[in-house]
């Protein structure tokens, strides 16, 4: 799963199937860090508590 | 009791009737765990799995809900890429619908690999050749983006928006959706594709067997095709059973049509690409591995030709006209049909291409080997259909599935004006929905 990992090759197999499965999660989890870190700062300004 | 949780604007029925309602479904799930518990404490034993299906009533359990939970990743598809912006009004029920569904596969393969604890060997030991590993590297990640898409709608739950960071996180993830939703339909393609692929590349099998454009095989398309076309139509089904439930109707009829539309095409393409699939595997395919289509159809109890014409003919090609043509599509009891006979035909294809193609001889001296479930498989494959019906329950009752349901069932209209969805239903006389009735205060 890692290159660290003592079964990992570098072969068009790991680094087709671990760059995929590396490249979405990294997708995912920088969106969410975007939206979680930007929801603290909002939040901090005072955005969103006078919606209702 | 439970009013303040409810989303503004929509009735819902005393607290009392929703839990004596869901009891009948909680006694399954209860019974689906006991089975669970039963195969994970004994071991795989309890099943009716052999050497001859390695594969079951749980894979074709898994490959049926996957193909059926295609509804999100298309419909998120066609809202945020291709701009289709009706579909907003059904994209969060589209999203619940594939939330469950892969979390019902992620759960049937956890039963079904007997030791779950040993689960993330898949990653850390992957097998880089073959096509499950990318399923499962698929899966997984594509479930982390429905629980994205899912996070939104449950945030929007009245008491939770009150709170400043959800209301904000909220926002924030419906601004970058889109990317998700690409995220979501780059895994979608390549899981349902690998899935199909790995029946293709069975040379051992040659009623599996198809011919490759270049590394795939023709099942990685048509499996990919399928969960695309079919998928909506699961959705729609879904809406339209949960309208029934409810005595509510929730989504407009224009946003229905669209989708069973765009459904229809999927499946009229997809039917004339199985087919002609079918009809090359037939005369070409199966000729040159020295078998010939008889082989596959005859000299058993269960499959014979009449599984071929049911799942390409009565649920392939009926429910992708009923859907192409205005007037058929556009009728209350025919969409009926077709989203019925759809559903049944990709369910059905999907048990095709697990289980009997481990039921047709290989060898001449090989008899067809048939299976049955114990009833452990089937308590364990309920399971998650349970858990699907608490879990739309519970986000129906308390989160804004469908953004229309306040506008199309207003609970106190002002005396002497008509609802709006009387209205709709006044000025389309012949509109399939027209026996619903708007909710009453």
């Amino acid at each position: 799963m890692f290159p660290f990992s003592f079964e990992w090759i570098w072969d068009m197999g790991h680094m087709v199937f671990h760059g995929g499965l590396w490249y979405a999660l990294t997708i995912i989890g920088l969106g969410m860090t975007y939206c979680v870190i930007k929801a603290a700062v909002d939040s901090s300004k005072g955005k969103g508590s006078h919606h209702h | 009791m439970d009013t303040a949780l409810m989303p503004e604007g929509v009735k819902r029925c005393p607290i009392w009737k929703f839990m004596a309602g869901l009891t009948p479904v909680v006694l399954v799930l209860l019974w689906g765990i006991y089975a669970m518990l039963l195969c994970w404490l004994k071991g795989l034993n309890q099943t009716n799995m052999n050497n001859a299906y390695g594969f079951a009533l749980w894979i074709w359990a898994d490959l049926a809900v996957i193909a059926l939970g295609g509804g999100a990743f298309f419909s998120g598809f066609l809202k945020y890429l291709v701009g289709k912006d009706e579909l907003k009004n059904i994209i969060n029920f589209a999203v619940l619908i594939g939330f469950i569904c892969y979390r019902s596969a992620l759960l049937i393969l956890a039963i079904d690999i007997g030791q779950p604890l040993r689960g993330w060997f898949i990653f850390w030991h992957a097998n880089v050749h073959s096509m499950l590993t990318e399923v499962a590297f698929c899966l997984t990640a594509y479930f982390f983006v429905l629980c994205i898409e899912y996070i939104p709608l449950v945030l929007e739950n009245r008491q939770l928006d009150r709170v400043p960071f959800f209301h904000n996180l909220t926002h924030n993830m419906h601004e970058i959706m889109a990317i998700f939703a690409a995220t979501g339909a780059f895994l979608s393609f390549f899981h349902q594709g690998s899935l199909g692929g790995v029946a293709g590349v069975l040379f051992g099998r040659p009623f599996g067997f198809r011919e490759h454009i270049l590394i795939w095989p023709f099942t990685f398309f048509l499996f990919t095709w399928s969960a695309a076309a079919y998928g909506p139509c699961f959705t729609i089904l879904i809406t339209k059973i949960t309208e029934a439930v409810t005595g509510k109707k929730l989504v407009k009829d224009n946003v229905i049509w669209l989708l069973a539309k765009i459904s229809g095409w999927m499946m009229l393409t997809y039917s004339i690409a199985k087919t002609a699939d079918t009809i090359y595997w037939a005369v070409v395919t199966a000729p040159a591995k020295g078998f010939v289509l008889s082989d596959f159809y005859t000299n058993n109890a269960l499959y014979g030709y009449w599984i071929l014409v049911l799942e390409v003919g009565i649920c392939g090609w009926l429910p992708a006209l009923l859907l192409v043509f205005k007037k058929t599509r556009e009728n209350r009891k025919l969409l009926w049909l077709a989203v019925i006979l759809g559903v049944i035909g990709v369910s059905l294809n999907r048990w095709v291409m697990v289980l009997q193609v481990l039921a047709v001889p290989v060898m001449p001296f090989i008899k067809w080997i048939l299976y049955y479930p114990s009833w452990q498989e089937v308590a364990t494959t309920l399971l998650p259909v349970a858990y699907g019906i608490i879990l739309v329950a519970f986000s129906y009752r308390y989160l804004p599935v469908f953004p229309q349901e306040a506008e199309l069932n207003p609970i106190d209209p002002p005396v002497g004006e008509v609802a709006p969805s009387e209205l709709e239903t006044a000025s389309t006389p012949d509109a399939p929905e027209g026996d619903l009735q708007p909710a009453q205060a």
